[in-house]
């Protein structure tokens, strides 16, 4: 009896030193928080940017897609978007079309007669600029990145072209520059929206069907929009934590 | 200690230093600043050059047009949404922006099509709605529905 109390004793004191020794190393990992811990919350401090996109306002004037190409010098052949806009028609026995012409530059057509539309809308699609980027994971030389401010960015001198993050994208919101064989995409205008400007498509939109503003600023426009409306975000069973919030979303919408 | 160690401790040793040499020279310097990232990538995605001006720079000189717009269905455009990138005209007035002309152009937003939400926009049939005709002959863009002829 004797003999097992004192090794029970011995195990307890063991653990205890085992726990309280662990707590005092861990204690002085702060300085190394970044590199230990990669689930710090991120864009906690300053701003961090988002876009709102209102489908009830969407008229299909393609004027974002095409400011996009103007604003950030994007090849003008129909193949590269940094964001562009769907036309989805939905028929009375349920099949789903979708189109983007051109992304939308050059206007759209319907192809059904009005007899067979259920319902057909717009939507605008643009890099979602997701907390948890799929495209940031696998980039292998840390090229793609997320900004302070939550902008998915490109590095365009570091990039080397291997379209990991391309593929990665759930969204097909890149694409691999023509001219400088490195990848591109949307970088919510970065130059524009840091120095006080909105981004181009933004900018234009005829009804005010995109909302950019920041998510930690209570009265930001973004925020109100979050507030007001019912929003939803692209394919959230992706968990990529995107940014990107739409009013009035169907649930065909891919 | 065993000779042979003594030789495999050296050869770590100068694979080590050989290791981080190459990445004192390969490892840009603003690496790791923010994050796994070049940090002088976020001040180069900043300075590029913007094309757009933005309503607020057009307004300083157009106030009259700028204002004459806001009070009409047109008030939710900006001034760029159809004159296109001006920010060189802005700095240069020598150099014109887009001066739109056409019913295509037009019709870009209001030509009728089912997905347009109708009490968003004014849609039109154009092969029934003056066809052959100006829009301009009638509508003025910066006030629609102002002096009809």
């Amino acid at each position: 009896m004797g003999k097992h109390e004192i090794k029970n004793r011995r195990r307890f004191l063991k653990d205890a030193a085992l726990i309280a020794g662990g707590l005092f190393v861990s204690g002085g990992t702060g300085p190394f928080g970044q590199i230990l811990f990669a689930t710090e919350r991120k864009g906690t401090k300053g701003p961090w940017y988002g876009m709102g996109i209102d489908l009830e306002k969407c008229i299909g004037c393609g004027n974002c897609a095409s400011a996009c190409k103007a604003e950030n010098g994007v090849s003008r052949e129909p193949y590269y978007f940094r964001t562009w806009v769907e036309q989805y028609t939905i028929l009375n026995d349920g099949t789903v079309k979708i189109s983007s012409p051109n992304g939308g530059i050059d206007g759209f057509v319907q192809d059904f007669p009005e007899s067979d539309i259920f319902k057909s809308f717009f939507v605008p699609k643009m890099c979602n600029h997701c907390e948890n980027s799929p495209c940031v994971q696998v980039c292998p030389v840390g090229a793609t990145f997320d900004s302070p401010e939550g902008v998915v960015l490109v590095d365009e001198h570091y990039c080397i072209g291997c379209r990991y993050c391309v593929q990665a994208c759930p969204y097909g919101c890149r694409y691999i520059d023509p001219d400088r064989k490195v990848a591109d995409k949307c970088t919510l205008c970065y130059h524009r929206i840091m120095n006080g400007m909105l981004p181009a498509c933004v900018e234009v939109c005829p009804k005010g069907a995109k909302i950019f503003g920041d998510l930690n600023d209570p009265g930001s426009e973004l925020v109100k929009f979050k507030r007001e409306h019912s929003w939803q975000v692209l394919k959230p069973h992706m968990n990529t934590d995107s940014k990107v919030y739409y009013n009035g979303l169907r649930a065909e919408v891919r | 200690m065993p000779a042979q160690i003594k030789r495999l401790a050296l050869l770590f040793g100068l694979f080590l230093a050989i290791f981080l040499t190459a990445r004192y020279f390969l490892v840009p310097k603003s690496f790791g600043e923010y994050g796994h990232y070049r940090g002088l990538s976020l001040t180069e995605n900043q300075s590029k050059i913007p094309r757009y001006a933005g309503q607020a720079v057009c307004q300083d000189c157009h106030d009259d047009l700028a204002g004459l717009k806001s009070s009409n269905e047109h008030a939710t455009l900006s001034c760029e949404t159809c004159h296109g990138p001006s920010l060189i005209h802005a700095e240069n007035q020598d150099s014109l922006p887009f001066r739109p002309s056409g019913r295509d152009f037009c019709l870009r937003c209001h030509r009728i099509h089912p997905a347009r939400p109708a009490a968003n926009v004014a849609m039109i049939n154009p092969e029934e709605h003056n066809a052959g005709q100006q829009c301009t002959d009638c509508h003025n863009p910066h006030s629609p529905w102002e002096n009809m002829k």
